[in-house]
């Protein structure tokens, strides 16, 4: 048996990594939905074949290499050749560089799925390349990936967990710091599950709610 | 006097397939005009190389005597094409409406972005246009809660707000069901006797022969006859013609 006091040290110290844990979901989704996006743009329409050759290996090098690797290369290897960030800023800009690969091509998938009579019908009306891609496929495009970013999401909240393994002082730090001291791995670790299920939960709910309000494109 | 649109040498190629070799033909202000012929004769092609949807691979295209699609010999982009495209109002076989956006926006949302009127202005004149389509009364609806008859009608609308030199239109009815047909001829048989100038590309040859002034039947890229709208359907000249014209009625 364990008494009230340690179970509230345990509570309060996964607490304070599942705030962490929320920044680093949260600004790492912001990240890699704003350069994704941009990436999609990019790609989708600049008529640059070098840029699109970029973008293309940017996203291989991504997805292909371990978040781990990653995470190390931008934490410990940086800092070996005098480059140093903070394992939150290793950590948020890691999983946001990767992430932009993953939400590029969601965007793209959305841009690629519309009928190319919208954007005929933009032309036609008068619209500038530019306003037709802002205020007709955007908007369309955007309502089409959103139950693919919704998983994403959702995703990225649970990998923030190996960021644990660059010293960012998530749930999961907690959790292996907490063992350590206390041994309480069965109660600790059903508390890291329950914890990350009630995170977990309310950001589906979100999008769901998103979907319902404007993921409606067809009949 | 000069015609409101002239159309010289007209060619397009895609890769070594000529789909386009060669179309003259010149618009009045308030003729309309018919573009008949069978799949694959270029008809649509050729009025989507009015507005440069299609780029023409040759000739000329001259709207209220100012040169389509090219500025000092060059060729313009998709930029500088804006403001010409939005002289020729479009109305497409697929209707093309924005999905995202409401009924009222769908035909709004031009005059506010390309002609700079306000919000409270373009709703206005988004509702004027919807009430000459006879659709006021689903203003508010979404595109999606539409039938293919309504969601045409607002396409005309669409293009009716950018108050356009002349009006085109790409088989506006191919891809209705037949009970839904008449609701949009009507409406462009309405158009017709406010004395716009209208393009169409059409297969309801009764329709073209009472609203058409002119018809114009293209066959293998090339106009091969046109006339009057009465003469060319009730007695073709050409033997091309009176068989898609015999074909047509069977």
């Amino acid at each position: 048996m364990i008494g009230s006091s340690t179970f509230t040290l345990i509570l309060q110290g996964l607490l304070t990594g599942a705030g962490v844990t929320v920044v680093v979901t949260l600004v790492s989704l912001l990240l890699s939905l704003s350069l994704g996006f941009g990436l999609a743009l990019v790609r989708q329409f600049a008529k640059r074949r070098g840029l699109h050759a970029m973008i293309d290996l940017y996203c291989e090098i991504m997805r292909n290499i371990p978040a781990l690797t990653h995470l190390f290369i931008l934490y410990f290897g940086l800092a070996s050749i005098g480059f140093r960030l903070s394992s939150m800023a290793a950590a948020i800009l890691g999983l946001g560089l990767i992430g932009a690969a993953v939400t590029c091509d969601l965007f793209r998938a959305g841009f690629a799925a519309l009928p190319k009579g919208q954007a005929e019908a933009a032309l036609a009306v008068g619209f500038t390349p530019s306003q037709t891609i802002l205020d007709i496929l955007t908007p369309q495009a955007m309502r089409l990936a959103l139950p693919s970013l919704g998983n994403y999401a959702v995703q990225l909240l649970k990998d923030t967990s190996i960021v644990s393994a660059i010293a960012a002082p998530e749930i999961m730090f907690y959790a292996r710091s907490l063992v350590t001291s206390s041994f309480q791995t069965t109660l600790i670790y059903t508390m890291v599950a329950v914890l990350y299920l009630a995170l977990a939960l309310p950001l589906m709910q979100a999008i769901r709610v998103l979907e319902t309000r404007y993921g409606k494109l067809k009949a | 006097m000069n015609p409101l649109l002239s159309v010289t040498g007209l060619t397009k190629s895609y890769g070594p397939v000529e789909v386009l070799k060669g179309i003259d033909f010149d618009v009045a202000a308030g003729e309309k005009i018919a573009l008949i012929g069978p799949s694959g004769s270029g008809k649509s092609t050729c009025l989507r190389c009015l507005n440069f949807l299609e780029k023409p691979s040759a000739g000329e295209i001259h709207l209220d005597g100012e040169r389509i699609g090219v500025r000092l010999d060059r060729p313009m982009n998709d930029r500088q094409l804006a403001p010409q495209r939005a002289e020729m109002g479009m109305v497409f076989q697929l209707f093309n409406l924005w999905p995202h956006l409401s009924v009222t926006e769908n035909v709004a949302i031009a005059a506010r972005k390309v002609r700079g009127l306000s919000a409270r202005e373009a709703r206005e004149l988004a509702l004027d246009m919807l009430a000459k389509v006879h659709m006021t009364h689903r203003a508010d609806a979404s595109p999606l809660e539409l039938s293919g008859g309504q969601q045409q009608r607002v396409a005309i609308a669409r293009a009716l707000a950018q108050k356009p030199k002349l009006m085109l239109f790409d088989e506006p009815t191919s891809a209705l069901d037949p009970e839904l047909v008449h609701e949009v001829l009507k409406v462009m048989e309405e158009l017709a006797a406010e004395g716009r100038t209208m393009l169409i590309v059409t297969h309801e040859i009764a329709f073209a022969r009472d609203i058409a002034d002119r018809v114009l039947f293209l066959d293998g890229g090339r106009i091969v006859e046109q006339g009057p709208a009465r003469d060319l359907i009730l007695s073709p000249r050409e033997p091309r013609t009176q068989a898609f014209l015999r074909q047509i009625r069977h």
